[in-house]
């Protein structure tokens, strides 16, 4: 072997590889520059990303308001789209985990133990974009040049349901040109919670303005996270205030190269 | 009222009088003094008990311990509260049941008419703020003095508790000099003239407030961390040696304790001893732990009673996913890693139990029948902060899920509501790729529409609650689904 073919096979970890994308409602009706940079990022690893058209939701909206019977036919469109795929891929932590953690579960109270079974080995297929770069693929160094100051804010459900650890952090130290700096208090909520935004919206706003306090302090030019609901959050009032600082999501941040930037 | 009252009055409407969670909270967010003083204190206790937790090399062996003890104690709670009772009698204690807070409310009172007592001094305790013990007996012409340096500071400052482990932790020794100067002279021993708010003068001022107290007290209330089921001993565990004086002093003494308190055997102890301070007061060990196992002739207090109360505990154990929550020991872990409690304090969750064991035990321990309890259940964004830090693992957003799938099966059991069409449409729209497709020409137009300015405030209903403090960015022209399709064909 060459040493030019070395580095190829290096560069595409991916390659034979693949992957059927989980968009995520919030992203392919609100940011699809997320998904759009995930599939970008995916290909130049080599992997071959499908998007099953019928696929919708995780559903979590609905399950976590408490409607568990208004959940069930987006649990059911889930495992339609996906459950013959091997490895699903969603540039969210949080929808991750309801895919992992609730869809049995929401089955379960409906009775239906196929559905229940089916939902359960799906979701053993279902990753999160830093849990597929860093446990499947095997790779830290995805190539991307990203050169700004940024903190990265590690959303809850990431964190906390499906355990990312320090994965986001491995990939973005890896990032050419990335300064990252330290955020204060990084380990709070945003205060975005899905529903309880609207229901206890000044409750939300009190944590959503702190975190966008802390935002600013860390002095980054960007805050980095794997969910886009928490950087929509986050985004909204560092928008109203005018602070100048951007949110972005991990995969736009590996998806840049020096020949591409984000977005 | 036309009667003098024997202890400082409550807040007006006390527990009762606060309103629905969200709305509490609107008031609790203005106090800024509170919110310095909480953020201060949660991010004290919290840095502390992380230390603490992480210098135990089988930590999470021992949470998993604490968690799988408790589980048998609710399996077997029949057995062992038997157990407990035959061996607290053979030890020549009183036991006493109550059904619910009435009754155990009625027979600490009885008790203290039996022997003839016109007040009481009572250690920390949670339930019998649960089952408000103290406006009871006040009724009944008794008064009961909270001798917990906090909790004094609470009655002492016409207030409610606002935290399980640090009730005043809303409070700062400024508000707390300014309490004891006002109120302390006219319930016994005032604080001294002059007195400045320097800790050690404070807690001077308390003792010798107290010292008058407990020396003249016939009687004595207490809670109860554990009972110990094989040998019938009750085991407090508490910092400052106020609960040593009411266990010692008193004649007599009668504990109130939950029936969920149990633990099986003697040894089950150390797991428990290990877990609690560590997780509340972030020590290896808390200074003063009393146990004691029926009466000695000579020392200590001749009258023992001990009232264990129900008060809607079976309901919560007959339900599989909520009884999780009946494994707390009340340490606080939960309320102080709680980044909503951290900004609301205490008293918005409108119970002595606040925080997130607040939310998932009220609902449970009262029912939902009122406002308050079906709000509290989406007091939270199901971060996960207190899963992990919990000493008994109680899986508590698993537990806020069900209660408000629950909340919410009740509000729509009798006529259909706007949230449930909602969510219905939702169900609709998320079952099927073409439904959402469908939708999003909508989001499609709007982005039309906005171009690309964000959007501003809004006064519509429901959206201006977002919109109050942020902007929103406008939706895209191009869904993801359409620059698939644009860009990678059928694939």
């Amino acid at each position: 072997m060459t040493q030019s073919t070395i580095t190829k096979t290096e560069r595409a970890p991916g390659a034979g590889i693949r992957v059927a994308l989980f968009a995520t409602c919030i992203t392919d009706t609100m940011k699809p520059s997320v998904p759009i940079a995930t599939v970008k990022l995916l290909e130049r690893l080599g992997c071959t990303v499908v998007f099953p058209k019928s696929q919708t939701c995780c559903g979590q909206i609905m399950a976590n308001t408490g409607y568990f019977k208004e959940t069930v036919s987006t649990v059911k469109n889930f495992v339609r789209s996906f459950g013959d795929e091997e490895y699903v891929v969603a540039p969210s932590g949080s929808c991750v985990a309801s895919v992992r953690h609730q869809h049995e579960m929401i089955a379960e109270h409906a009775g239906d133990k196929e559905l229940a079974a089916d939902a359960s080995s799906t979701a053993k297929r279902t990753y999160d974009i830093s849990e597929f770069l860093v446990d499947v693929l095997g790779v830290t160094d995805v190539g991307a040049w990203f050169p700004h100051k940024v903190a990265y804010h590690p959303s809850c459900h990431g964190k906390r349901f499906i355990h990312l650890g320090d994965r986001p952090l491995q990939l973005l130290q890896a990032v050419g040109g990335l300064q990252l700096v330290d955020l204060p208090g990084a380990d709070q909520c945003c205060g975005f919670g899905g529903t309880f935004s609207l229901k206890n919206s000044d409750m939300s706003v009190a944590m959503a303005s702190d975190k966008a306090r802390n935002v600013i302090d860390s002095g980054a030019e960007y805050v980095v996270g794997g969910d886009h609901a928490c950087l929509m959050n986050i985004a909204g009032v560092l928008h109203r205030q005018r602070s100048g600082v951007k949110t972005i999501h991990l995969a736009e941040i590996l998806a840049s190269t020096q020949e591409e930037g984000a977005r | 009222m036309t009667t003098q009252r024997l202890t400082p009055a409550p807040p007006e409407g006390a527990w009762l009088g606060i309103p629905p969670f969200p709305k509490a909270v609107k008031t609790e967010l203005e106090n800024s003094t509170q919110r310095k003083n909480l953020r201060h204190a949660t991010g004290t206790i919290r840095a502390k008990r992380a230390v603490r937790a992480s210098e135990v090399h089988n930590w999470e062996e021992l949470r998993t311990a604490g968690e799988q003890i408790k589980n048998r104690v609710g399996r077997h709670l029949d057995h062992y509260l038997e157990q407990a009772e035959a061996a607290m009698t053979a030890a020549g204690v009183h036991v006493h049941w109550a059904r619910d807070g009435k009754e155990a409310n009625e027979i600490v009172t009885r008790i203290a008419k039996e022997k003839a007592v016109d007040e009481v001094v009572k250690i920390k305790s949670m339930v019998t703020q649960e089952t408000d013990l103290n406006e009871h007996l006040e009724r009944n012409g008794i008064a009961a003095w909270e001798t917990d340096l906090a909790e004094l500071i609470v009655q002492l400052g016409h207030d409610l508790p606002s935290h399980i482990l640090v009730p005043a932790i809303h409070r700062n020794r400024s508000e707390v000099r300014d309490i004891f100067t006002a109120e302390m002279g006219q319930y016994g021993k005032a604080a001294p003239e002059g007195i400045s708010d320097d800790p050690p003068e404070l807690t001077a001022a308390a003792r010798a407030h107290l010292r008058e107290k407990f020396l003249r007290a016939k009687m004595a209330v207490s809670g109860g961390n554990f009972i110990v089921a094989e040998t019938g001993t009750l085991v407090i565990v508490e910092s400052e040696g106020n609960g040593r004086m009411c266990l010692t002093l008193p004649e007599t003494l009668v504990s109130v304790v939950g029936i969920e308190k149990i633990v099986p055997t003697f040894q089950d102890l150390e797991v428990f001893l290990k877990l609690l301070p560590r997780s509340s007061t972030g020590e290896r060990m808390n200074p003063y732990t009393s146990m004691w196992t029926g009466v000695r002739e000579g020392d200590g207090p001749q009258e023992l009673h001990v009232v264990l109360v129900d008060n809607g505990r079976t309901d919560v154990l007959a339900d599989p996913q909520g009884r999780a929550a009946l494994r707390c020991i009340r340490c606080s872990a939960c309320l102080n890693i709680c980044p909503v409690y951290e900004r609301a304090g205490g008293h918005a969750y409108g119970s002595p139990y606040p925080g997130p064991i607040g939310a998932i035990l009220n609902p449970q321990l009262r029912g939902i029948t009122s406002k308050v309890d079906q709000a509290l259940p989406f007091a939270s964004t199901l971060c996960g902060a207190c899963n992990e830090v919990c000493p008994v693992r109680i899986p508590f957003t698993d537990i806020l899920v069900q209660q408000r799938h629950r909340v919410a099966t009740k509000k729509t059991s009798k006529h259909p509501t706007i949230e449930q069409g909602l969510m219905k449409a939702a169900g609709w729209v998320m079952g099927d790729g073409k439904h959402l497709a469908s939708v999003q020409q909508g989001s499609k137009l709007a982005g039309r529409v906005f171009g690309k300015k964000w959007i501003g405030p809004m006064p519509v209903p429901l959206v201006d609650r977002w919109t109050q403090a942020r902007d929103v960015e406008p939706p895209p022209t191009e869904t993801f689904r359409d620059w698939w399709k644009r860009e990678r064909g059928d694939r």
